[in-house]
C-alpha cells in the first residue's frame, strides 16, 4: 500500500501531446478513477503509472520512492487488463504463481497464497484449467487474483468490466469494489463508463484531450460540475444544455420565458448569454397553465421512471421522473425548476459561472 | 436413420473433389515408389503398369551398398538441419524485432527483405561464388549452410513476424508487472506461444534446404560434399538413367522430410493462443 503522487506529468507521441501537466495526488488505500471519453489519455496516464510507457516530463512517486525511470518490474504495482491478458499456456493456478515464483518464492508458501487468493474469490475448483476454459467472469477473477497474490503497492484496472456482459459487470463492479476495500490496497481505476466511475470511486478525474478536467468525490462532480464536458459527461440521462440569458442579473431566460430567479450571478458575459445547465431529475412538471410551457415529442419508460423529450422555445429539453405521466405525445405540460439546480456556464470558454451566494 | 439426400451428395461430391486432388498430388510419389521396386529387366518390358509383376528391393540395396548416397544423405541431413536451426533463430529474433519495436527505416528494411525474394537465383551465383572462393567456403558444408542461410532469413523473417503478431502485446506487459524482465518474458511467455510459428519456420526452411540443387551442385564439386540432390544426378550418365536407383535414393530422401513433418505437425496445429484475450 502507498500513496502515489503525479507531478506536472506530460506525454507526447511525437508532436503530439497525449498528457498536459497532469498533477494528481492518491492517498494511501483510496480508490481512484479516471474517467472521459476514448482517447482523452486516460490508459496512457494508468500506463505512465504501471511503467509500460515512458513519461515525457514530470514526476511519478509511488510511495516515497520517484519512479520515474523504474522498470515495471519494480514498481511493486499489479495491473489488470482489459483483455485480462492471462497466460493462454498455463493454468490458472501457473497463472496466479507466475509472479510469486519470479519472485523466487517457496513453492509451499505460493501454493499457500494461491490457495488463500483462489478462496477468496471463489475460483478453487477452477485452479487445474486453462483460461480458454473459463467464461468471462471467471476470466475476470483470474486476473484479479493474478494480481492480489502479489500484495503490491497499488492495483492498476485497465477497463476490467468492458468486455462482461451487463448483468455481469454489475457483479464485477461490487466484487472488485468490496476486494478492494477488504485489502485496503490503493487502487486506479480506468474507464469510459461514467456510472462505473460514480459507483466504484472515491475521488473521479474526469479526462478530456489529456487534461484532468476536475477532480473529486462523485457527489461534487455530480452537483457542482467545473465546465461543461463534466457537466455532460457525469450522470444518465445526460444533462440537459439550452441556449439562454442572464437578464438584471438575476433572471434565466430561455427564450421569453423565465425558468428561474437565482441569487446574483457573478461575472455573467457582458451581453448575457449563457448555457444554461439542468439535470433532467432536477425538472419539475407541471399543469399546463402552470410554469414554462413545453409540449412533448417523445416518451421513454424505463420502468424506473420515464424520459420525457420535451420542446422548450424551440429547443430540446429531458426530464426524467419517477412520478405517473398523464400527459401523451403532443401534449403540453409546464416545467420548473428550481434556482439551486440551474447551473450556468460561460459559452465561451464552457467554464461553470458561480453565483454569489454559492461563492458566500 | 435418414439422411437427407442433397447432403448426401454434398458429401459425396465433397470427398469426390478431395479424392481427385489427392490422385493428383500423390500421383508421382507413387510412380516414383514404384519404379523403384521394379527390377531392370522389367522396367521397359512390361510397358505401363499401376504394379510390376514382381517387386524388389535390390536398388535400395545397391544404393545404400555401392553407391555415395548414404553420404550425400549424411551431408544433406547436416546442411539443412543446420540451416534449419540457423534461419530460425536468426529469424525469430528478426521478426520479434519487426513485431515489437517501432525503428527509423522499418518499412524499408521490411521492403528490401521482400526485395531480396524476387531475383532469380542464377543471376547471382557467380557473385556468390566469387565471394566464398577465397574465403574457403567453396566445396565446403559451412558454405552452403551460411547461403542457404542468407537466403531464407528474409521471408522467414516475415513468417515469424507474423507468429509474433498474433500475440497480444498486454501478455508481455502482464509479465513485466508480474515482475519478469523482458526476456524472461519473452522466454517463458512468448516463445511457448509462438512454437507453432517456429516450426513452420523450421519446416519451411528445412524443406527448402533439403531439396536445393543450385547452389550445392555450383558450389560444391567434390563429391565428398555433395548433397543428395546433387547426387540423384549422378544417376544420369552419358549413355544411360539408372532410373531404379535414383527412384530408391529419391524415396530414401523423401523420409528424413516425413519423419520431420510428422515430429513438428502437432505444433503446426495453431489455437494455442486460443482464449488468450477475449472469449
Amino acid at each position: 500500500m502507498a500513496a502515489i503522487r503525479l507531478d506536472g506529468l506530460c506525454k507526447n507521441y511525437g508532436d503530439v501531446a497525449v498528457l498536459r501537466s497532469i498533477d494528481l495526488c492518491i492517498e494511501e488505500g483510496e480508490f481512484v478513477v479516471l474517467v472521459g471519453p476514448s482517447g482523452c489519455g486516460k490508459s496512457t496516464l494508468l500506463r505512465l503509472i504501471a511503467g509500460l510507457e515512458q513519461i515525457s516530463s514530470g514526476e511519478i512517486r509511488i510511495g516515497d520512492r520517484v519512479v520515474n525511470d523504474l522498470a515495471p518490474k519494480d514498481r511493486d504495482v499489479a495491473m489488470v487488463f482489459q483483455s485480462y491478458a492471462l497466460y493462454p499456456h498455463m493454468t490458472v493456478r501457473e497463472n496466479m504463481s507466475f509472479g510469486l515464483k519470479l519472485q523466487g518464492m517457496a513453492r509451499s508458501r505460493i501454493e499457500q497464497i494461491v490457495q488463500a487468493a483462489a478462496e477468496k474469490l471463489e475460483i478453487q475448483n477452477l485452479l487445474a484449467r486453462k483460461p480458454k476454459d473459463l467464461s468471462g467472469g471467471q476470466r475476470q477473477r483470474v486476473a484479479m487474483g493474478r494480481a492480489m497474490v502479489r500484495e503490491p503497492k497499488a492495483f492498476l484496472f485497465d477497463e476490467p468490466l468492458s468486455n462482461l456482459d451487463a448483468r455481469l459487470r454489475e457483479q464485477m463492479r461490487y466484487e472488485i469494489r468490496k476486494l478492494q476495500r477488504d485489502l485496503g490496497t490503493t487502487s486506479v481505476y480506468v474507464t469510459h463508463d461514467q456510472i462505473e466511475a460514480m459507483t466504484m470511486a472515491d475521488r473521479i478525474v474526469a479526462m478530456r484531450d489529456g487534461i484532468a478536467q476536475q477532480v473529486g468525490t462523485p457527489a461534487e462532480l455530480y452537483g457542482n460540475p467545473a465546465n461543461l464536458f463534466v457537466a455532460g459527461f457525469i450522470g444518465t440521462p445526460a444533462m440537459n444544455f439550452l441556449n439562454g440569458t442572464v437578464c438584471n442579473g438575476i433572471d434565466v431566460m430561455v427564450g421569453t420565458d423565465r425558468l428561474a430567479q437565482i441569487a446574483p450571478a457573478h461575472a455573467t458575459p457582458a451581453d448575457g448569454r449563457v448555457i444554461v445547465g439542468i439535470r433532467p431529475e432536477r425538472i419539475l412538471l407541471s399543469a399546463p397553465t402552470q410554469g414554462v410551457p413545453s409540449q412533448i415529442d417523445l416518451l421513454e419508460p424505463t420502468g424506473l421512471g420515464t424520459i420525457l423529450h420535451l420542446r422548450i422555445a424551440g429547443q430540446r429539453l429531458k426530464v426524467f421522473t419517477t412520478e405517473r405521466v398523464t400527459a401523451g405525445v403532443e401534449e403540453r405540460v409546464g416545467i420548473s425548476v428550481n434556482a439551486a439546480d440551474v447551473l450556468l456556464f460561460d459559452p465561451g470558454t464552457g467554464l461553470r459561472l458561480s453565483t454569489r451566494s454559492e461563492r458566500a | 436413420m435418414f439422411i437427407e439426400p442433397h447432403r448426401t451428395r454434398y458429401w459425396l461430391l465433397h470427398y469426390a473433389l478431395l479424392g481427385a486432388f489427392m490422385l493428383f498430388a500423390l500421383f508421382p510419389l507413387f510412380w516414383l515408389l514404384k519404379v523403384s521396386l521394379t527390377p531392370n529387366n522389367l522396367l521397359y518390358g512390361e510397358g505401363i503398369r499401376l504394379w510390376p509383376s514382381q517387386a524388389t528391393f535390390a536398388h535400395y540395396e545397391s544404393v545404400i551398398a555401392h553407391t555415395q548416397f548414404p553420404l550425400f544423405f549424411r551431408n544433406s541431413v547436416i546442411v539443412s538441419s543446420a540451416t534449419a536451426a540457423l534461419s530460425t533463430l536468426l529469424a525469430a529474433a528478426t521478426g520479434y524485432g519487426f513485431s515489437r519495436f517501432e525503428f527509423r527505416g522499418k518499412y524499408w528494411i521490411i521492403g528490401l527483405l521482400l526485395v531480396t525474394q524476387m531475383f532469380p537465383l542464377v543471376m547471382i551465383i557467380a557473385p556468390i561464388f566469387r565471394l566464398l572462393s577465397p574465403l574457403g567456403l567453396t566445396n565446403s558444408l559451412t558454405g552452403l549452410v551460411l547461403v542457404y542461410t542468407a537466403f531464407n532469413v528474409p521471408f522467414a523473417s516475415l513468417l515469424m513476424q507474423s507468429f509474433f503478431d498474433a500475440i497480444p502485446k498486454e501478455l508481455e506487459e502482464a509479465a513485466l508487472l508480474d515482475g519478469a524482465h523482458r526476456f524472461t518474458a519473452f522466454w517463458r511467455i512468448v516463445v511457448p506461444l509462438t512454437l507453432p510459428g517456429l516450426a513452420a519456420t523450421l519446416g519451411f526452411v528445412f524443406t527448402a534446404a533439403w531439396s536445393e540443387l543450385l547452389f550445392a551442385l555450383m558450389l560444391n564439386s567434390s563429391s565428398s560434399v555433395s548433397t543428395f540432390p546433387v547426387g540423384l544426378l549422378a544417376f544420369v550418365s552419358k549413355f544411360s538413367v539408372d532410373f531404379g536407383q535414383m527412384m530408391a535414393a529419391g524415396v530414401l530422401a523423401l523420409l528424413p522430410v516425413c519423419f520431420f513433418f510428422a515430429f513438428i505437425q502437432r505444433h503446426l496445429v495453431q489455437g494455442l493462443t486460443a482464449g488468450a484475450v477475449k472469449g
